[in-house]
């Protein structure tokens, strides 16, 4: 172990570690509204709509991310649409992370009894207010635990991101161990950084699972 | 004159082909309270649900007010301000303490006061025995506290009548009493209601009028000593026959 080579280049990972956390949380927060949007048409069974969302998810669910970038970095340009290594890489993402999300939020929907709805409807509320205050609050909570998990899935899965010469964390590993031969050092600091963003967002999305719980079932 | 409130003209409901309800008239004045008794399965709730619009009718017309109550239209939110409902399982949101349930509709829907919703919720949780419990959370109360929550949900958008389908058959039974004084409290104040019950002491003190359903008709109707101690048809003996009660 080389303590002088990771002094040197833990900038490197800093910088990487930085990329992967902003293209990542972008990514999952598109993500998440797309879902949004996706589970309401679904929800409310919006004609057509729902049908492209349905085969939306099929696709989205089916194909590796890996498989996806590709197609938007080298498949893509071929019709003449050249995307930035970064923009790649959330619309990628966001392509992937919308059809779990969407998934997690319908779910969350679907636990509202309709017996919760009804007595929403015979108070005279609208179906916009329904959906605010009486299924919204609860489905968030709900779908916490599994929308969490499509977060930190969504921050693993941006591990793919180099093979579109992004330059994240997996690209900077890549890079010294092909330069220098440091594996043992390189992969130490890859695994801490990754450890490093996820560990506080699990820990993060665990604290927020439980406040939404309040007032129990 | 009485005023009519709801006004039931020929109406029919089926699910699919089995059919539900044939045929019912009824019209509620103001200040009566019907109870609408009748075998399990006979369609009591499906009859309820399609007073305020729950459900969608194949036939025949409902009114309040002269308003038609149509299922699945815009109009219906507001003629549910109308209309009070609670259900056997209280569905209070678990989300919202007890003052936020009750506020809900009367904030959101009706637009009022705050601070004058605020006053009248404690008032009526007060007069249901629930003073003290507005910051509590649906899941910290009995199941007969949670049912008078439920009903000054109701109440608090001042509706022209009540629908109570069965609030007391999933209780405990100690929990029963309390929950049909506040019923019995209503009526005597003058509440317009229109209850379905299995308790028939509770039905035979409280109704103005009993209406008997069964295979999807009304077979018999009248006052509640006439219905009690006197039925006229076959079928309410032998449906009467069933319990067991006593005054
Ligand atoms: N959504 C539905 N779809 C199909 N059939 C239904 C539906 N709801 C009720 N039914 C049927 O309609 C009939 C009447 O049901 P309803 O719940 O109105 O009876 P009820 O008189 O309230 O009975 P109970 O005393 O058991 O509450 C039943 O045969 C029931 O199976
Ligand atoms: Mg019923």
């Amino acid at each position: 172990m080389d303590l002088t080579f990771i002094t040197q280049h833990y900038p490197l990972y800093v910088k990487a570690a930085v990329l992967t956390v902003v293209t990542g949380t972008i990514g999952i927060v598109l993500s998440a509204i797309v879902g949004l949007i996706c589970a309401l048409t679904r929800y409310y069974k919006i004609p057509v709509l729902r049908t492209i969302t349905v085969i939306y998810t099929e696709l989205s669910r089916n194909t590796p991310l890996i498989v996806q970038l590709f197609f938007l970095y080298f498949g893509l340009p071929k019709a003449g649409i050249v995307l930035s290594s970064e923009a790649c890489g959330i619309i990628g993402l966001t392509f992937l992370g919308g059809s779990y999300m969407s998934e997690s939020i319908l779910s969350g929907f679907q636990s509202i009894k309709k017996a919760q709805i009804e007595s929403a409807e015979s108070l005279g509320l609208t179906r916009g207010q329904i959906m605010r205050y009486v299924v919204f609050p609860r489905a968030a909570a709900a779908a916490m635990p599994a929308v969490s998990a499509n977060i930190i899935f969504l921050l693993k899965e941006t591990s793919v991101f180099s093979a579109v010469a992004l330059a994240d964390l997996m690209y900077i590993a890549k890079d010294l161990i092909g330069m220098y031969s440091s594996t043992t050092e390189s992969l130490l600091m890859l695994v801490i950084a990754y450890l490093i963003i996820i560990l506080p967002i699990s820990l993060l999305c665990s604290v927020l699972e439980r406040r939404l719980r309040r007032g129990g079932a | 004159m009485a005023e009519t409130i709801i006004e039931v003209k020929n109406l029919h409901k089926q699910f699919g082909d089995n059919v539900i309800l044939k045929d019912i008239s009824i019209s509620v004045e103001k200040g009566e309270v019907i109870v609408l008794i009748g075998p399990s399965g006979c369609g009591k709730s499906t009859f309820l649900r399609c007073l305020n619009g729950l459900e969608p009718i194949q036939g025949g017309s409902v009114t309040l007010h002269g308003e038609p109550v149509l299922y699945g239209k815009k109009s219906l939110t507001k003629i549910r301000q109308h209309i009070g409902m609670v259900f056997q399982s209280y569905d209070l949101f678990p989300h919202m303490t007890i003052a936020q349930n009750i506020a809900l509709a009367p904030l959101k829907v009706q637009k009022r006061d705050k601070k004058e919703v605020e006053e009248e919720t404690l008032k009526l949780l007060d007069r249901v025995g629930l003073a003290g419990k507005a910051d509590s959370y649906p899941n910290e109360l009995s199941g007969g506290q949670k049912q008078r929550a439920a009903i000054v949900r109701s109440l608090i958008i001042h509706p022209d009548i009540i629908l109570l389908d069965e609030i007391t058959a999933a209780l405990d039974p100690e929990m029963v009493h309390e929950v049909l004084k506040v019923v019995l409290d209503l009526a005597k104040s003058g509440t317009t209601m229109m209850i379905v019950t299995h308790e028939m002491a509770f039905a035979k003190a409280v109704a103005d009028r009993v209406i008997f359903l069964d295979g999807g008709e009304i077979v018999e109707e009248g006052t509640p000593d006439e219905f009690f101690d006197a039925p006229k048809t076959e079928r309410a003996k032998q449906f009467l026959k069933t319990f067991t009660y006593s005054d």
